[in-house]
C-alpha cells in the first residue's frame, strides 16, 4: 500500500532540543522560591521505624519541613509489597524513610545528619531460597510472599526440598501458581531426546539515564508536577490518586524522559515523585528533589531473577513436544511481577510446543525494588531456551536454523497459557531473512574452529513479546487555521512513538506533515489516555487510536461538506488539504473553510456533544476544556481480539577467548517482525537497543549484595556492569519482514522488547557453541564463569544463587 | 588522534582538583547560597563557548554544578555525577572531560565549551548536531549531549576516524538506551559532512 507517511523516515519534533541540549527533563527546571529536598534512606536492608527525632533538624536555619511516611499515609501504609511514597517498614537498603527541604541540598543534607532515626533492625534474606527453606527468615513483615487479594504469606519449604532444588532436581512443593496444556507425559514419553537442569537467571537493575528527580508546585489549587515518565497520561492519571489530588487540579509536565524501561511506566512503579508534591504542599513552596545515582540504583527497579528448573522433550524430528518448568521468582524488597508465567508462555509461543507445564512462586528478598523491565520474563528464558534448542539439535542431528523452522510460530498459529491466535505472525519469514543477511551456511563451517586462544561460536536467538493492547482513546482536531492537532499522551521516553504513531492521524487525513501538530508534553494540553508505554504496546495502540479519531474527524469533514456544498458525505473525498466531490473536484472546501464551519457549527462537530459512551474519564476532562474551538475527531478504540506478537531474530558470531573468557562478537544481524514497518529510524533503534540490553543480559548485567550485612555492592552503572560501546558489535545490521497486521489499521505491532530477547538468546547460543556445546544454565554468562568451565575448575558459588555471584 | 592524551589529561585533572565525586553522589555544591561557615568563596571569570563569564564558585563546586546551576547550561546532564557515565561530558581545551569530576577552580583558566556552544549564531547546527539528526542518534536523548562533546572532540583530533576509532573515542559515554550503533552512524556521517 503506497502511504504518504507510514514507512517514512522523518525528523521527530523533538530532536533538535536533544542535540542542542535545549529539551528539558525534570531536573533543568527551576521556580521562583525552590527550595530543596533530600531523602533519608534506609541504611539497612529490612527494618522498622521506631522513632524520628527531626527537632534539631528542624530547629536549623533554612530548614523549612519534612515529610514522614505519616504524612502520606495518616491511616496506614498500604499492606503491600508495592513501593511506597515513604515508610516505616523498609525492606530494602536505600527505601525512603523522610524528606527535609531546605534552602539548598548542602542545609538539607546537613539537616539530615542531625535527625536521629531509631530502627529496630529485622532478619534479612538476600537468596529468595534461604527464606523459602523452613526456618529461613522472611523479607517482609508478615512473609515471605505476597497473594494477590489476600495478602502476605509465609511459603516454607523443608530444608532437604530446597537442597535437591540447588543440587539440580525438580521441585516438589506445591507451587502459588500454574498453567498447564497438553498431556506432559505422554508428550515425554514420545520424546528422542529430554533436557533437564536447574538454571537461574540474575536480577538487575533498570539505570535509566535520567535518575527519577522530580519538582512540584502548587498554584491556584492545582499542583504542577515535572517529572519523569514512560506514559505520560497513562502515569499522570495514577499519579493523581497517590498524591491524593483530583484530575482536574493535577498538571504533569513531562517534555523528555531520560530512558525508561519498565518501571516509569505507571505511577506506583515510581511513587517517589509524590515527595516534592506533599511536601511542597506541607510547606507551601517549589520543592525540587534530585536523586541520585545510588538512590535510582535502589528505588529504580530490577529485573526479576530466576532460581529454576527446566525440562524438554524433543521428537525425533526436532518438534518441543513437552516443557516443564518450576520458576522461584525473586520479588526483591518491594515489588515483584509475573515474569515466570511470561516465561513459561514465551516458551510456548516461540516453540510451538506441544504440551507445557508452568509451576511458579514469587518469594521476597531485601534487594533492590523489583518490576516489569524490558522483555519481563520472555528475555530471561530466551537466554536459557537458546541453548538447550541447539544441544537438542546436535542430539538429534538436525541442522539448528531447522530445529528453530520446525517449530516456528506462524500465521494461523495459536500459543501461549490462553492458547489465544495470533493477528499475525511471520517468524519463518524472519528466520529466512536473516540467515540469508548473515550467511548462515558459510558461517556455519566456522563454528568451534579454533585459531590460538580464540574460537568462533555461532549463535541464533528468538525474541518474542506480546505487543499490543487497545481500549484507548484519540482526540485529533482541525483548527480554523486549517492545522492538524493530534493530541498524544504517550510519554516521550526515546521511541519517537508519540511522533511516529500520530502519523496515523496524517495519513488518514492525507496532511503533509509541516502542517501537524503533535500536542504533548504536559497534561494542561489536554490529552487523551494511553495505554502505559510498556510491553512494546505504542505503535499498536496509539496508531489505532490516532487513526480512529481521524476517521472520527474526516467523517465530520466530510459530513459538512455536503452541508454545503450538497449530496452526501460519501460523494465527498480529500486531497491537498480540501475536501471535494469526488465527482467533481472543483467543487469543494478548503480544510481551513472546513474547519471554520465546523466551529460555527458547535455540538458534536467541536466535541460539545455526542461523545463516545466509553470514553475514559481522563479523556472526557481534556475533551470538555478543548470543546467549542476547533473540529473535533474524538475516538474510543473497542479492545480487539486476538494476540499481536512482536517478534525478534538474531544471528551472531562471537570470537571467543577461552584464556580469558572474553569473547568480540564479530557480527550481528537482528531481524524484526512487527508488523508494517511506521518509522525506519525508529524501529532501527529499538533494535539495536534492544541488541544492547540483550547483550547485556546474557553477557553482563547482575547486582551483588553483601552477605554479611545486606548492603548492596553494585550501586551505579560500573557495579551492575551495563554494556558500554566496547562491549558490542561496531556495527549491528537491522531488518525487518515488514507485512501488515490485519488487526491494525496501518498493519503495524510492537518491537521494543523481543528486540532484546532474541539478542540475548543469539548471544547465549554463540557462547555456548564456542565451548563445544556447552550449557551453563545460566544469564549472565560472565568472564569468570567460562574460564572456571574451561579450566574444569568447580565454582565456589552456591549452587543458584541469587543476588550474588553464581557458577 | 591521541586518546591516551585524552584519558591521561582527564585523569591527570581530576587528581589535581582533589577529586571532586563523592562516594555517595549527593549533589551538595548547587548551591552558593549555602557556605560552610569560614569557608572561602571567590568571584571567578571562567571562558565558556566563548564568552567571559563571571559567577560566584565555591571551592568544593564541580564544573557541571557551576554550568547547569549558576549560568542555567541544563544541555550538560547528570546521570551519575561521580565519573562513570559521560552525560556531562564537556571539552576544557578541546580535551574531553567529565564535569561532575572536576572542579571549576582547576579548570578556570580553560576554555570550556558545552553543547549549547556548538550551533552557530544563526542556528545553524554544527555538523555533529546535523549528523545526529540525520541519523536519528539520539533515543531519549539524556546522554547526547555529552556524547556530541565527545564526538566533536575526537573528529578535532581525527577529522576521518574509522568506525573503530569513532567506537574508541566514544568509549567513555555510557548510552543506557543502546542507541551506540546509531551514533556511531552519527559520528561517521559527521566525518562526511564536517
Ligand atoms: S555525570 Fe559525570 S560521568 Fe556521569
Ligand atoms: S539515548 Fe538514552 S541514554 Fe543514550
Amino acid at each position: 500500500m503506497a502511504y504518504m507517511h507510514i514507512g517514512k523516515d522523518f525528523v521527530p519534533p523533538d530532536v533538535n532540543g536533544k542535540v542542542t541540549g535545549r529539551i528539558k527533563y525534570a531536573e533543568d527546571y527551576t521556580r521562583e522560591g525552590m527550595v530543596y529536598a533530600r531523602l533519608l534512606t534506609s541504611p539497612i536492608p529490612h527494618a522498622r521505624v521506631v522513632n524520628i527525632d527531626a527537632s534539631e533538624a528542624l530547629a536549623m536555619d533554612g530548614v523549612f519541613g519534612l515529610l514522614t511516611a505519616d504524612d502520606v499515609y495518616p491511616d496506614g501504609e498500604p499492606q503491600s509489597t508495592g513501593l511506597k511514597v515513604l515508610t516505616n517498614e523498609p525492606t530494602l537498603v536505600g527505601e525512603p524513610i523522610l524528606a527535609l527541604a531546605a534552602i539548598d541540598e548542602k542545609t538539607a543534607e546537613t539537616a539530615i545528619s542531625k535527625i536521629s532515626v531509631t530502627f529496630e533492625r529485622l532478619p534479612f534474606v538476600l537468596d529468595p531460597l534461604d527464606s523459602l527453606a523452613e526456618g529461613g527468615p522472611d523479607a517482609y513483615n508478615g512473609g515471605n510472599t505476597y497473594v494477590f487479594r489476600q495478602g502476605f504469606a509465609s511459603e516454607k519449604w523443608s530444608a532437604d526440598q530446597v537442597a535437591s532444588f540447588r543440587a539440580g532436581n525438580e521441585p516438589t512443593a506445591e507451587p502459588q501458581q500454574t498453567f498447564a496444556y497438553g498431556d506432559l507425559d505422554a508428550a515425554l514419553a514420545e520424546s528422542a531426546f529430554v533436557y533437564e537442569s536447574a538454571f537461574t537467571t540474575a536480577g538487575y537493575p533498570h539505570q535509566s539515564m535520567e535518575p527519577r528527580s522530580a519538582m512540584a508546585y502548587w498554584e491556584n489549587g492545582k499542583l504542577y508536577l515535572h517529572g519523569t515518565s514512560q506514559s505520560l497520561s497513562a502515569l499522570a492519571d495514577g499519579m493523581a490518586s497517590i498524591v491524593g489530588v483530583p484530575q482536574e487540579d493535577f498538571v504533569f509536565i513531562n517534555e523528555a524522559t531520560g530512558g525508561g524501561f519498565g518501571q516509569r511506566a505507571r505511577a506506583n512503579s515510581i511513587p517517589s515523585m509524590a515527595i516534592p508534591a506533599k511536601l511542597s504542599q506541607k510547606i507551601n513552596r517549589p520543592v525540587m528533589m534530585r536523586v541520585t545515582r545510588d538512590e535510582e540504583t535502589a528505588i529504580g527497579g530490577a529485573r526479576q531473577g530466576f532460581q529454576g528448573w527446566i525440562k524438554c522433550g524433543f521428537k525425533a524430528d526436532g518438534t518441543m513436544a513437552a516443557a516443564d518448568l518450576y520458576i522461584i521468582s525473586d520479588n526483591g524488597g518491594k515489588g515483584g511481577g509475573g515474569d515466570a508465567y511470561s516465561a513459561a508462555d514465551c516458551i510456548s509461543i516461540l516453540y510451538q510446543t506441544e504440551a507445557v507445564r508452568f509451576r511458579g512462586t514469587s518469594i521476597g528478598s531485601n534487594t533492590g525494588h523489583r518490576g516489569a523491565q524490558r522483555g519481563p520474563g520472555q528475555n530471561q528464558i530466551a537466554a536459557i531456551i537458546a541453548p538447550i534448542l541447539d544441544k537438542a539439535a546436535e542430539e538429534l542431528g538436525i541442522d539448528r536454523l531447522k530445529i528453530r523452522q520446525i517449530n516456528t510460530p506462524q500465521n494461523g498459529d495459536i500459543g501461549g497459557a490462553s492458547r489465544t491466535p495470533f493477528t499475525s505472525a511471520y517468524m519463518p519469514e524472519a528466520l529466512k531473512m536473516g540467515a540469508e543477511q548473515f550467511n548462515l551456511e558459510e558461517r556455519m563451517a566456522r563454528s568451534r574452529k579454533r585459531n590460538g586462544s580464540k574460537v568462533t561460536g555461532i549463535g541464533i536467538g528468538q525474541g518474542y513479546h506480546n505487543a499490543g493492547r487497545s481500549g484507548m482513546d484519540g482526540i485529533v482536531r482541525l483548527t480554523a487555521d486549517g492545522r492538524l492537532k493530534v493530541h498524544n499522551g504517550v510519554g516521550n521516553l526515546g521511541t519517537y512513538s508519540y511522533a511516529s504513531t500520530s502519523r496515523a492521524a496524517a495519513e488518514v487525513l492525507q496532511m503533509p506533515w509541516e502542517r501537524v501538530d503533535i500536542v504533548t508534553g504536559r497534561t494542561d494540553r489536554n490529552l487523551p489516555i494511553t495505554s502505559p508505554q510498556d510491553g512494546s504496546n505504542s505503535i499498536f495502540t496509539n496508531t489505532r487510536t490516532n487513526y480512529g479519531a481521524a476517521m472520527d474527524l474526516l467523517g465530520k469533514m466530510k459530513e459538512i461538506a455536503a452541508m454545503e456544498l450538497g449530496g452526501d458525505a460519501a460523494d465527498y473525498d480529500i486531497g491537498d488539504e480540501r475536501v471535494f466531490k469526488a465527482a467533481a473536484p472543483s467543487e469543494g472546501m478548503t480544510f481551513a473553510e472546513i474547519a471554520q464551519k465546523g466551529i460555527s457549527l458547535g455540538g458534536k462537530f467541536t466535541g460539545e456533544s455526542d461523545l463516545p459512551e466509553e470514553l475514559n474519564d481522563f479523556t472526557k476532562i481534556s475533551v470538555s476544556r478543548l470543546a467549542g474551538d476547533s473540529l473535533m475527531g474524538i475516538y474510543h478504540d473497542a479492545p480487539h481480539n486476538n494476540n499481536p506478537p512482536g517478534f525478534t531474530v538474531t544471528f551472531t558470531e562471537i570470537e571467543m577467548d577461552v584464556e580469558t573468557g572474553k569473547y568480540d562478537i564479530v557480527d550481528m544481524v537482528t531481524i524484526g517482525d512487527c508488523g508494517t514497518v511506521v518509522h525506519p529510524q525508529g524501529l532501527k533503534n529499538q533494535l539495536v537497543g534492544g541488541a544492547v540490553w540483550g547483550i547485556g543480559l546474557a553477557g553482563y548485567e547482575r547486582h551483588l549484595y553483601d552477605p554479611q550485612n545486606g548492603l548492596p555492592a553494585s550501586t551505579g552503572y560500573w557495579q551492575s556492569k551495563i554494556p558500554t560501546m566496547m562491549d558490542t558489535p561496531a556495527k549491528i545490521k537491522t531488518g525487518w519482514v515488514d507485512l501488515p497486521d490485519p488487526e491494525n489499521p496501518v498493519g503495524a505491532r510492537g518491537i521494543g522488547e523481543p528486540a532484546m530477547g532474541a539478542v540475548a538468546a543469539a548471544l547465549a547460543s554463540a557462547i555456548s557453541d564456542s565451548l563445544e556445546g556447552h550449557l551453563f544454565n545460566a544469564a549472565p554468562v560472565t568472564a569468570d564463569m567460562i574460564i572456571n568451565h574451561v579450566a574444569g575448575v568447580t565454582s565456589e558459588a552456591v549452587p543458584l544463587a541469587q543476588n550474588n555471584f553464581r557458577g | 588522534m591521541n586518546l591516551n592524551l585524552t584519558r591521561r589529561r582527564f585523569i591527570k585533572g581530576v587528581i589535581a582538583s582533589g577529586a571532586a565525586a563523592t562516594t555517595t553522589g549527593v549533589w551538595v555544591a548547587a548551591n552558593g547560597a549555602a557556605r560552610p561557615a569560614g569557608a572561602v568563596e571567590r568571584m571567578i571569570r571562567i571562558n565558556i563557548n566563548g564568552q567571559v563569564r563571571t559567577v560566584d564558585v565555591a571551592p568544593q563546586e564541580t564544573l557541571a554544578s557551576t554550568l547547569r546551576y549558576k549560568l542555567g547550561l541544563t544541555g550538560t546532564k547528570l546521570g551519575c555525577n561521580r565519573g562513570e557515565c559521560g552525560a556531562c561530558t564537556v571539552l576544557v581545551d578541546d580535551v574531553s572531560t567529565y564535569a561532575c569530576s572536576v572542579l571549576t577552580h582547576s579548570v578556570k583558566n580553560g576554555r570550556i565549551e558545552t553543547v549549547e556552544g556548538l550551533e552557530s549564531a544563526d542556528g545553524t547546527l554544527h555538523p555533529v548536531q546535523q549528523a545526529f539528526v540525520e541519523e536519528l542518534s539520539p533515543q531519549c536523548g539524556y546522554c547526547t549531549p555529552g556524547q556530541i562533546m565527545a564526538a566533536v572532540a575526537l573528529l578535532r583530533e581525527n577529522p576521518n576516524p574509522t568506525r573503530e576509532e569513532a567506537r574508541q573515542g566514544l568509549s567513555g559515554n555510557i548510552c543506557r538506551c543502546g542507541s551506540y550503533d546509531s551514533y556511531l552512524d552519527g559520528v561517521m556521517r559527521a566525518a562526511q559532512i564536517g
